[in-house]
């Protein structure tokens, strides 16, 4: 019997250990490797809920136990219990703990809720609009006259202003590791703010049902120290108030004339364009290709045959293009950058 | 008035189901309806994990991931656990007062033929160009006619149908505990039961009219070209998401009260003692009833209602911790100096304590509006509700179901059978859903149809897929069980040495339940009896004659015309409309118009039966 509890008690500890080095997922995506001011206020009240809630679980869990050991019927045993009605002190007890417990909790939460709710002005915090499309994010810097999409760029150890709302369907932007998360409702605005303490890149997500293709609705974030902040801003700008720059190789100018043919009218490339589908002007600078898959020219292709292959119910139609003519637009799109990756 | 029939209409076989106006065979009609259901969302939800099990898997199409969840969620809120709460509202709370049957009988008929109506045109919809597939809350805007296809319009109807049958059925349950407890039956000596489905009736009355405005809304939005929710026609998205949740919270109360209660009377009957703190149980269940109003906005943290709001509906909700905290420790002062038997009833009663109080612990987690903006729509969520109501609810039932199961049919469920599908069911059920909070802190939104390899979600998935296994396994049990239970012994009336009066008389009950009204001396009655060293309980009335209700086919006819209504509606065809909505009033004007005094029990049948109260 003891040597039994014993094993039991070390597998448990197992179990607990191994749980707690695999259970905190990656740190570009979770909420419990906090990367920023935001993320680590909801984790502090996080630890502290848990911490009060495992203290009770445990007083319970004690009860349980000697409770289920001590009162089991056993073989033979005759007589009635003694009927208890109830026991004031105690009941007065387990009604004015919990409720001490429960101020613990909600001083820091009232602090904590103001705290996230402040708005920033322009001077304080960078401004970001957030628009969510199904499944794609746009994101524009109206101060500093940047659009992009699928990858925001923030500067490092800045508070960035987000105002979020939807074009099409009711979304949520959320950057787990930088702090979570709010609803983008079509015809209203809502705020947020947040901020990164590390430069890297961090995965953003869509939480709200969305359509088919809600799952692979992701986004990347991309954060810079503020001088490569700046110099990214500037080149955007330079580009956008520019017009494109002209293809260079044979194959890449007949990629450009497709792509003036065919996409301009839902993406813009250099603030030339429509707004249907996302901004492409930094396209070849972009972590992932339609957000999820890696960017890679096959990939690129791979989209440009079949969108509702890759992304379920999005708005892209399939151009019906031949080879010939996915090779031209991969080879113009990787010449789409403003930090000459490729 | 005319003179009675004294002789019970001769009806048999499934005509006897079709026409029955019995509590008793309502609540086997709920549980079987109920039942194939579960069976339904059950199987949906194999279908998700399976999907879930590995990343970027395609097993399911993300179309028809979506129907699964939303069906899923809807099939088991209202198709299942709504009714599986009546099946043993139905069968137990007219016999715990001591009443021959509900209020109204035929209303009660009207009820469960309404809700089983809705159900079935709902999931007709998987035959009729798909279910819907905008999440069991289906919000606009993608439950608009822009977003969306034909399935949503299935939701609407499907629901208005199926919601009208639970609001006459909680209508019902307020009357009958209200106004036919037997004498000497004061509120304060009710059984803790009763008083839940009391509440619970009450929140329904309450709740229920929140969504149906809702779905009246929603279906003139899709239907009729209404702008109620359309933000480019000036409507506002996010009216819909108060109107479900000032329904959809009360609903959590609506499920777990009755299970509360059933917890209640299975802790105390098996360890052999009257419920601890009986008095601060009846308030604490009240307290929550009325909490669980006041505390709707928590499900929108992320919506965008401002700090202020936010942070009061966090505060409402963590008080619902005080009361809920109140009852777990009832329990175990309940079982505390008793003699704790084992029965696969209890197993369950007992199995829910741990699992429950975790749930309510992400529930207070959750009720901190700046954490809950990480915790919200992700895993996290998914693992809370589950495990309140799995790990809270369906254990409830299921130990309800096992300890009522020989009251209900005379017959004696399997302990041995019984005991496996607890085990395969409880450790199932966390291995499901105890990772899933960790996936949701990790980053994993939830509703989504599949999520990329190497954001470290592959572990916790598998582990949750694989659990399934053993709740499938558990739930098939139980379906063995029932099967083999009608081959089994012969029930007593009182099996497990109960308390309270539905183990004063035979086991199934007459149709009569009472032959003689019993007088309630105290808190469970029939405790208070075998204390007193008498055989049975005291009648509070001479033996005479029973006036019983007729049956009717009209509550399933009435039904049949909306159901008809309903397609007609989706379908746009406004002459099955017309027909079916006026087949319906037809029927309601027949049985406004048609003097049924119903009929009478003799005493000398009675006696001819030997049943004595």
């Amino acid at each position: 019997m003891k040597g039994w509890q014993q094993y039991w008690r070390q597998l448990s500890l197992f179990g607990l250990l191994s749980l707690v080095l695999t259970g905190c997922g990656k740190e570009e995506l979770s909420a419990l490797r906090p990367s920023g001011p935001v993320a680590a206020m909801q984790f502090d009240l996080m630890k502290l809920s848990f911490l009060i809630m495992i203290g009770v679980f445990v007083v319970v869990m004690l009860i349980f136990t000697y409770v289920l050991i001590r009162y089991r019927k056993r073989p033979g045993q005759q007589g009635i219990p003694k009927q208890v009605e109830g026991n004031h002190a105690l009941e007065i007890l387990w009604t004015v703990i919990p409720f001490l417990l429960l101020i613990v909790m909600a001083v820091p939460t009232v602090t904590t809720g103001f705290e996230l709710h402040k708005k920033y002005s322009p001077e304080e915090a960078v401004q970001v609009k957030v628009t969510a499309h199904q499944y794609w994010w746009e994101f524009e810097y109206p101060d500093l006259g940047v659009a992009t999409a699928q990858d925001l760029v923030i500067p490092v150890d800045k508070k960035v202003q987000f105002v979020v709302t939807s074009a099409d369907v009711k979304h949520a932007f959320w950057i787990p590791a930088l702090g979570g998360k709010i609803d983008t409702n079509p015809g209203l605005e809502n705020p947020i703010w947040l901020q990164a303490d590390k430069t890297g890149v961090f995965y953003g997500k869509c939480a709200e049902l969305c359509g088919a293709s809600h799952a692979l609705m992701d986004f990347k974030v991309t954060v810079m120290e503020q001088a490569d902040f700046d110099n990214w801003t500037a080149k955007m700008k330079g580009v956008q108030a520019a017009e494109p720059v002209a293809a260079t190789s044979a194959v890449a100018k007949q990629g450009e004339d497709i792509f003036n043919q065919s996409c301009l009218g839902c993406h813009a490339i250099a603030g030339k364009g429509g707004k249907l589908g996302p901004n492409l002007t930094n396209f070849a600078d972009r972590e992932r290709v339609a957000g999820i898959l890696a960017h890679t020219p096959e990939n690129v292709a791979e989209w440009l045959k079949d969108p509702q292959k890759i992304k379920p119910g999005n708005n892209m139609p399939n151009l019906n293009l031949d080879d010939n003519q996915v090779n031209a637009l991969v080879e113009y799109m990787s010449t789409l950058t403003v930090e000459g990756k490729k | 008035m005319s003179a009675h029939a004294s002789h019970a209409p001769n009806r048999s076989g499934l005509w006897d189901w079709l026409t029955t106006v019995d509590h008793k065979k309502i609540g086997i009609l709920y549980l079987i309806a109920g039942g194939i259901f579960f069976l339904a969302g059950g199987l949906e939800a194999i279908l998700i994990r399976l999907q879930l099990i590995y990343p970027e898997l395609s097993i399911v199409g993300a179309r028809t991931f979506n129907e699964l969840i939303t069906m899923h969620g809807t099939t088991m809120i209202f198709l299942a656990a709504m009714p599986i709460i009546f099946a043993l509202m139905n069968a137990i709370v007219p016999l715990q007062i001591g009443a021959r049957d509900v209020a109204f009988p035929f209303v009660n008929a009207l009820g469960f033929w309404l809700f089983f109506f809705g159900g079935v045109l709902l999931n007709t919809s998987w035959f009729l160009g798909g279910a819907p597939d905008a999440g069991w809350t289906s919000y606009a805007t993608l439950s608009l006619n822009q977003y969306s296809h034909m399935g949503v319009d299935f939701y609407v109807l499907g629901l208005q149908i199926a919601g009208l049958g639970t609001l006459i059925g909680g209508i019902n349950f307020l009357v009958t505990i209200i106004n036919m407890r037997a004498p000497g039956m004061t509120f304060m000596r009710m059984p803790i039961f009763t008083w839940a489905s009391f509440v619970t009736s009450g929140l329904i009355l309450f709740a229920f009219p929140a969504i149906t405005v809702g779905l009246v809304l929603l279906m003139f939005d899709r239907l009729f070209g209404g702008n109620f929710f359309n933000p480019d026609a000036g409507g506002n998205i996010i009216i819909w998401e108060h109107l479900f949740w000032i329904f959809g919270h009360p609903e959590v109360y609506i499920l777990i009260l009755p299970t509360f209660g059933i917890i209640s009377e299975v802790v105390s009957t098996f360890s052999k003692k009257r419920l601890f703190g009986y008095s601060s149980m009846v308030f604490a269940t009240a307290l929550i009833g009325f909490l669980g109003f006041m505390v709707w906005a928590h499900h929108m943290f992320t919506t965008g209602l401002g700090a202020v709001a936010n942070t009061l509906f966090g505060l409402a909700t963590m008080l619902i911790a005080v009361p809920t905290g109140i009852k777990i420790f009832n329990w175990l002062l309940t079982m505390w100096g008793g003699q704790i038997r084992f029965t696969t009833a209890n197993l369950f009663a007992v199995g829910f304590i741990p699992t429950f109080t975790i749930g309510g612990m992400t529930g207070i987690m959750l009720a901190i509006p700046p954490a809950d903006y990480q915790y919200h729509d992700t895993y996290f969520v998914v693992a809370h509700f589950h495990y309140v109501i799995v790990g809270g609810m369906v254990f409830g039932l299921f130990s309800g179901l096992y300890y009522w199961w020989p009251k209900m049919f005379g017959k004696m469920m399997n302990e041995t059978i019984g005991k496996w599908n607890f085990w395969l069911f409880f450790i199932g059920f966390h291995l499901t859903f105890f990772p899933q909070h960790f996936l949701g802190l990790m980053g994993m939104p939830r509703r989504v149809y599949t999520y990329l390899a190497g954001q470290g979600l592959e572990t916790g998935n598998f582990i949750s897929s694989i659990g399934v296994i053993g709740m499938t396994l558990g739930t098939i049990l139980f379906v063995v069980n029932a099967i083999v239970s009608a081959r089994g012994p012969k029930a007593a009336a009182d099996p497990w040495d109960g308390r309270t009066l539905e183990w004063a008389i035979p086991s199934p009950p007459p149709e009569y339940n009472f032959a003689q009204t019993p007088l309630v001396r105290g808190l469970d009655a029939l405790w208070v009896e075998k204390m007193a060293g008498n055989k049975g309980m005291t009648p509070a009335e001479p033996l005479g004659s029973i006036h019983m209700p007729s049956p009717s086919f009209l509550p399933f006819l009435m039904s049949v015309g909306l159901f008809v209504a309903g397609y007609g509606f989706m379908y746009h065809v406004y002459p099955v409309v017309i027909l079916g909505i006026g087949f319906t009033f037809a029927c309601m004007i027949a049985r406004s118009l048609k003097d049924d005094p119903g009929y009478h029990i003799e005493p000398e049948e009675i006696e001819g039966k030997g049943v004595k109260a």
